[in-house]
């Protein structure tokens, strides 16, 4: 289910983060959920407590219970700046102290209508050509499927834990650790 | 509504939350106002600690969880007045704005200084364009109170193992724990170069202590708080005094400023979450924000020695990294366990190398043998593509990436500070505090250097493609820096900004870290070194704290 983005943009998006993360013989960015985890992020405010800190002290992977899964409340000021950061300032005059901010949403739905209807129908080196002529919403999208796919699921992607066994990567390990062995040995 | 304590503590960090300890032991009643929110114990049972924090890279890393958010808490950065007003607002080496402070971040390498470093103008000599200064006190003052902040964090160790550090009354209360496997490869081909790595004291417990389990090297340390309450953060002094029933903690309570009477403090002015003013009154302001807050907030209040900001130092951080024809894990394990002081002796090579630069001598710093483990930062890091998946495999740039940091002694210098910034304000509309910085030649110097001798280390060690960088950026390729400018050090060691000294003129605070300007104001934090050393200023701010704080109690 979608929070921020619409059908058509969750799609691009998904292109996108395959030719920025591709699948090869191992699974790439849109398996791994990471359209979602920016949607997520887009849409973080449409969840009760909003979905910005994932909450502790386990993941319950390694042992505990889940408690990644209940988000921290934020206070009227971290919401302020999260919803800054967001939405934008829209001209809101406490979301302009230090200047006008361009939200998130924005900038996905710009960044995403700029690389064309037909994003999806291109050939993957037109996709990459079209990417390269938008270089500052290709990094921002890059930045946040990064995050996408190396990040803790709760936060929607790395689905499965695609992300992190694609790089033989066991993520948080808390409360088991590791033991003096596997820290000291190769 | 305004209420007496003896004291009222500004930051709940490793200096402030030790003084509060001390002060309530005495029989004093304290009140602790932390502007950051409380995530590490249970106000109201204080044996409870609280469980918020996680081994999530996108919570501490990216998403500012520990405080403060550089939208909302910005500071100004500038190279000189060269650079107009400022060329950076965000982070500029934001410490956590939270119960417990810095502590709650660092991974904790803790180890002392040596008896030269606080005397380098006696036994080295002036260097021109520094305000290099003795410390009004020597190593032989604080050793007790050391020993005693070193129990009191619980710092494991091994007595004797680092032929450089200075002499010391006992052991370590615990034994190191675990060496990570990479700095096994890099400690022994030092060894085999003539260096001397020793288990770097850490403040993290390798048995349980203190009613706390032992670490069990989860490897999200640095930067993340410890979900298992493992490591030496400031709980363990600040449960004390809050056990005491003479000590009341308010978070989200940032002091605006301190309130002055005829040279004297009489209280704080504090705003609350809600951006509602308070003011509270007490016999003595102890203040504790570290060395960029404190004389922000000195400054704020109207004080006006012309000290106040000046001779911030940090350290000039010099990485040698290489890769290594196998993986190196450095996700496994406490994020740094071994370090080597050689390179903070001035010996005559070095005499003889600063000489070639028109110096008189160049000192280096601790040396960190340290590998990267988050996979998120190494992912921005490669380009995007097929390549992505390749690199993230065979991780280059984590994995098989093993090496040093030197966390190189910084030489104080009157133009580089903090001060108030004239146009940008933070949440409250209060003005941030600006840093002024610019390494000195000698930084340079001395990091180029001793980068020559890490890097046949690692060499030896079998590493390749070796590379050098340095924050704040000199030469050198490596992203090192989560800022947008590199030219802002990434350094977490601040120091200077409100120096003590034994003459009122040049000196912000007497040898006994309180304002000349009024003088029952405490500082209790790193402004007040005179001199940075090559050493992280944790433990030695806490034994200063611990020794001023019992002058304090003594004297009330
Ligand atoms: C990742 C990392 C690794 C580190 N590793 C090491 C290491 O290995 N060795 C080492 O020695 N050091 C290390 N450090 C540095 C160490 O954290 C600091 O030296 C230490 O925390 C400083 O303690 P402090 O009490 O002086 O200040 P802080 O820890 O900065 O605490 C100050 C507190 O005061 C609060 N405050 C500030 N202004 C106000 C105000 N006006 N009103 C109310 N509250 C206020 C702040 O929110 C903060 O909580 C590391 C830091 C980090 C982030
Ligand atoms: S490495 Fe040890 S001290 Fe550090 S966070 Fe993990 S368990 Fe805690």
């Amino acid at each position: 289910m979608p929070r921020f983005l619409n059908e058509q943009q969750h799609s691009v998006l998904s292109a996108v983060v395959d030719r920025l993360i591709p699948p090869d013989d191992d699974p790439g960015a849109s398996d791994a959920g990471v359209p979602d985890y920016i949607d997520g992020l887009l849409g973080a405010f449409t969840y009760d407590p909003p979905h910005i800190w994932a909450g502790g002290p386990f993941s319950g992977r390694f042992g505990g219970a889940n408690g990644f899964t209940s988000f921290h409340r934020l206070t009227a000021t971290e919401e302020l700046a999260w919803r800054t950061r967001i939405e934008g300032s829209l001209g809101i005059p406490e979301r302009e102290r230090l200047g006008p901010v361009a939200g998130l949403q924005q900038r996905y739905a710009t960044g995403l209508e700029a690389l064309g209807a037909d994003f999806t129908s291109l050939t993957p080196q037109a996709q990459d050509e079209r990417l390269r002529e938008q270089p500052e919403f290709t990094a921002l999208v890059y930045e946040h499927a990064c995050e996408g796919m190396y990040g803790a699921p709760e936060y929607g992607g790395n689905r499965d834990l695609i992300g992190w066994s694609n790089i033989d990567y066991l993520g948080d390990v808390q409360p088991r650790g590791y033991s003096d062995e596997e820290v000291s040995q190769p | 509504m305004t209420r007496d304590f003896d004291a009222i503590i500004v930051g709940s960090g490793p200096g402030g939350s030790t003084v509060a300890d001390e002060l309530t032991r005495a029989g004093m009643s304290v009140l602790i106002l932390e502007r950051g929110r409380n995530r590490l114990i249970n106000l109201d049972d204080p044996h409870e600690l609280a469980a918020d924090y996680s081994s999530d890279e996108l919570k501490f890393l990216e998403r500012h969880f520990l405080g403060p958010d550089p939208w909302l808490e910005p500071r100004t950065f500038r190279r000189n007045e060269a650079d107009g007003d400022h060329v950076h607002i965000g982070d500029v080496n934001n410490l956590p704005a939270t119960v417990g402070g810095g502590g709650v971040h660092a991974d904790g390498k803790l180890p002392r200084f040596r008896e030269d470093d606080f005397r380098v103008l006696s036994e080295l000599g002036p260097i021109e364009g520094t305000s290099i200064a003795d410390w009004p006190i020597s190593y032989d003052d604080l050793e007790q109170c050391y020993a005693d902040a070193e129990r009191l964090i619980g710092v494991a160790g091994l007595a004797g193992a680092n032929p450089f550090a200075a002499w010391r009354s006992g052991d370590y209360p615990m034994p190191p724990g675990a060496p990570m496997y990479g700095s096994t490869i890099t400690a022994a081909a030092a060894e085999r170069l003539g260096f001397h790595p020793y288990p770097g004291p850490t403040g993290c417990n390798s048995v349980p202590y203190d009613g706390r389990p032992a670490c069990n090297n989860c490897g999200f340390c640095a930067y993340f708080g410890c979900p298992i309450h493992a490591k030496g953060d400031p709980v363990a002094v600040l449960r004390q005094a809050l056990l005491s029933g003479r000590a009341e903690l308010r978070p989200d309570a940032f002091v605006s400023k301190i309130l002055l009477q005829n040279g004297l403090a009489t209280g704080v002015e504090w705003i609350d979450a809600s951006g509602q003013a308070h003011e509270e009154r007490a016999a003595r302001v102890v203040v504790a924000g570290g060395a960029m807050e404190t004389p922000r907030l000195l400054l704020l209040s109207g004080m006006a020695h012309p000290e106040i900001g000046r001779n911030l130092m940090f350290h000039m951080q010099t990485f040698v990294m290489g890769r290594m024809p196998f993986r190196v894990h450095g996700h496994k394990g406490r994020s740094v366990t071994t370090l080597h002081d050689d390179h903070i002796i001035v010996d005559e090579a070095a005499k003889a190398a600063a000489r070639e630069h028109g110096l008189p001598w160049v000192k280096g710093g601790l040396v960190e043998h340290c590998s990267p483990s988050h996979p998120i930062a190494e992912a921005k890091a490669y380009p995007w593509g097929i390549e992505h998946k390749e690199l993230m495999r065979t991780s280059p740039l984590r994995d098989h990436f093993l090496g040093f940091c030197m966390q190189g002694d910084d030489m104080p210098q009157s133009v580089n500070r903090v001060d108030l910034d004239p146009s940008i304000c933070d949440v409250r509309g209060l003005p941030v505090a600006r840093t002024t910085y610019e390494p000195h030649r000698h930084e340079i110097v001395s990091s180029r250097y001793h980068a020559t001798k890490l890097t046949a280390i690692l060499a030896e060690a079998g590493a390749e493609e070796i590379f050098t960088a340095t924050s704040p950026k000199t030469e050198g390729t490596l992203r090192t820096s989560h800022s947008p400018i590199s030219m802002v050090p990434v350094s977490r060691h601040v120091v200077g900004t409100a120096r003590m000294g034994n003459d009122p003129t040049t000196s912000v605070c007497d040898p006994w870290g309180r304002l000349w300007e009024a003088p029952n104001v405490m500082i209790a934090d790193s402004s007040l070194f005179p001199t940075g050393s090559g050493y992280g200023p944790t433990l030695t701010l806490v034994a200063l704290a611990l020794r001023n704080a019992r002058a304090l109690a003594s004297e009330a």
